[in-house]
């Protein structure tokens, strides 16, 4: 008993599983045969690599210098109402 | 145990050392506030958000047993404190898909894309004559962040922790409280959906 074959469509919406290698095994088979077989199907999944490369070359974002002074003027308040540490000796 | 970059620093932090604290904030208050901006849809929200975070992460650091990363505990505790005050201040969330109800339905791409047979109908043009150049280019990176940004609140939440953070699927689905099954599709509609921007500006 042959597996259906798999459809560009589906190819194209089980690609992010694909690519978390959460595809059962059997679906895995039938995507791989596809791509194998279809020219545009290996070029949307190599733009899908591309556009997760990309993606991972931004960079998260810096604070504003403002907000991080807000966010250090909270831990140095909760600093002061810590209890002294024991003195060394 | 995952491997966690940040445990070093915990315990200096919870020794009350100033440069653990602000190494901390630099790893990760960004992307909190980025988080908290999409759960409450409020910057003012957002930053009060962040600064309730941290303060319960001084007082609770004791408790932080390392079942998850550092990070993953964190950002549990600033989705909690963002979502109770998004309620407070009477807003609908705009992150109904990260509070349990199920993620969009329908395929990601355009079912236009496709014939009847579920085969091509608009074959993808090819992105292989591109230069690198011309995808690094300044242009194509503000193209890609604009795109980002123009996402549905938990899709680009989950985008950007995946694939700028680098966070792996479980730290997400810890962290934003999604089942694996969620997140996978909050993944795949927001790749996709960046893909065709990417597509339609490159081809």
């Amino acid at each position: 008993m042959g597996e259906p074959d798999m459809t560009c469509q589906e190819l194209v919406e089980t690609i992010t599983d694909y690519l978390e290698g959460t595809l059962e095994a059997d679906d895995r088979r039938r995507f791989e045969r596809h791509l194998h077989v279809c020219p545009d199907c290996r070029e949307y999944l190599a733009q899908m690599r591309t556009t997760v490369r990309l993606t991972g070359t931004l960079r998260s974002d810096d604070l504003s210098p403002a907000f991080r002074k807000r966010l250090l003027d909270a831990f140095r308040g909760w600093r002061r109402g810590q209890p002294d540490p024991p003195a060394a000796g | 145990v995952p491997a966690d970059a940040d445990a070093e620093l915990l315990a200096p932090l919870r020794a009350g050392d100033e440069a653990a604290f602000c190494a901390l904030v630099d790893r990760h208050a960004g992307a909190m506030l980025r988080t908290a901006t999409a759960v409450t849809g409020s910057r003012a929200a957002a930053e009060e958000a962040v600064q309730d975070t941290w303060i319960a992460v001084l007082r609770n650091l004791h408790r932080f047993e390392g079942r998850s990363t550092f990070r993953t505990w964190v950002f549990r505790i600033l989705v909690n404190r963002a979502r109770t005050l998004a309620t407070r201040e009477g807003r609908t969330l705009p992150f109904s898909a990260l509070s349990g109800s199920g993620p969009e339905e329908g395929p990601a791409l355009s079912p236009a894309q496709f014939d009847a047979a579920g085969g091509w109908a608009i074959r993808p043009a090819s992105w292989a004559g591109l230069p690198e150049d011309r995808l690094l280019a300044r242009e194509s990176m503000d193209l890609l962040r604009a795109a980002i940004e123009a996402l549905p609140p938990a899709q680009r939440t989950v985008l950007r922790l995946r694939d700028v953070e680098g966070w792996s699927a479980e730290e997400v689905c810890a962290a934003l409280q999604l089942t694996p099954g969620n997140q996978r599709v909050l993944l795949h509609r927001a790749r996709t959906g960046i893909r065709t921007r990417l597509d339609e500006y490159l081809a």
